[in-house]
């Protein structure tokens, strides 16, 4: 497993798509799997500094990520506010343009993306941890 | 990012070249509000150099959509969409929000 410590601020998540990105390439995830977990990685990234370091400017997101038995796990962790994603509700793919909404399309898309998303708070901090296996 | 938008007799042509994320999609929405501001509701998106596009793209495309389409005053289409890019839409259910054309010069025929 290997750790970064990215400054919370979006201009950090182009660093934080790569640093996964390298790690699911090198262990032999297709082009296609490491967009999607790149994706899934910038969409929990881009909660984290929205919500919970809202008004936070000096807030630090540790990624840990790496790959076993064909697993590729992403480890997140804040110290913002904790959110309980599970009370966002999910967003209706099927309204029409004049009432889609577009909160919680992020932790759909990760839900979507990567083969299981947990969420836990421990010793105020926030700890989300991704997985997805190869195919 | 780098955007270049192409002014045609009935639309506009938006280029989106590069990645779009949290951290550059206010700048394509506010070209996208500008270009609403300047009377051009009629906008095709060349995708063609767009390299990565997260949900903070789809919801700069969607508000320009809901604007477009107001009063019948026209749309935003998509042109060249790379495969990764159309998948993650298709996954968010957007694609039946947006018509889709494999080339530019038939979304700006469309117009």
């Amino acid at each position: 497993m290997q750790s970064a410590q990215f400054i919370a601020k979006f201009e950090f998540l182009d660093e934080i798509r790569e640093f996964v990105g390298d790690i699911a390439r090198n262990a032999g995830f297709g082009s296609k799997e490491v967009y999607n977990i790149q994706l899934a990685a910038d969409e929990a990234a881009s909660n984290i500094i929205e919500h919970a370091y809202e008004g936070v400017s000096n807030g630090m997101l540790e990624v840990s990520c790496g790959v076993k038995d064909g697993a590729i796990t992403i480890i997140m962790v804040d110290h913002g506010e904790s959110f309980d994603p599970s009370a966002i509700p999910m967003p209706d793919l099927k309204a029409d343009l004049s009432e889609r909404k577009i909160g919680g399309l992020g932790i759909f898309l990760m839900r979507k993306l990567m083969d299981e998303v947990h969420y836990e708070t421990k010793n105020r901090s926030n700890v989300l941890t991704m997985i997805k296996r190869k195919r | 990012m780098e955007i270049s938008v192409q002014e045609f007799k009935h639309c506009d042509l938006v280029a989106i070249k590069g990645r779009v994320d949290s951290a550059t999609a206010p700048q394509l929405a506010q070209t996208l509000e500008k270009a609403n501001e300047n009377g051009k509701y009629k906008l095709v998106m060349d995708m063609a150099a767009l390299e990565y596009m997260s949900s903070a793209g789809f919801r700069a495309l969607l508000a320009a959509q809901r604007n477009c389409k107001k009063y019948n005053r026209g749309e935003v289409v998509l042109a060249n969409v790379p495969d990764r890019i159309r998948e993650a839409l298709e996954l968010a259910g957007f694609t039946e929000l947006f018509k889709t054309f494999d080339d530019t010069l038939t979304a700006v025929g469309h117009f």
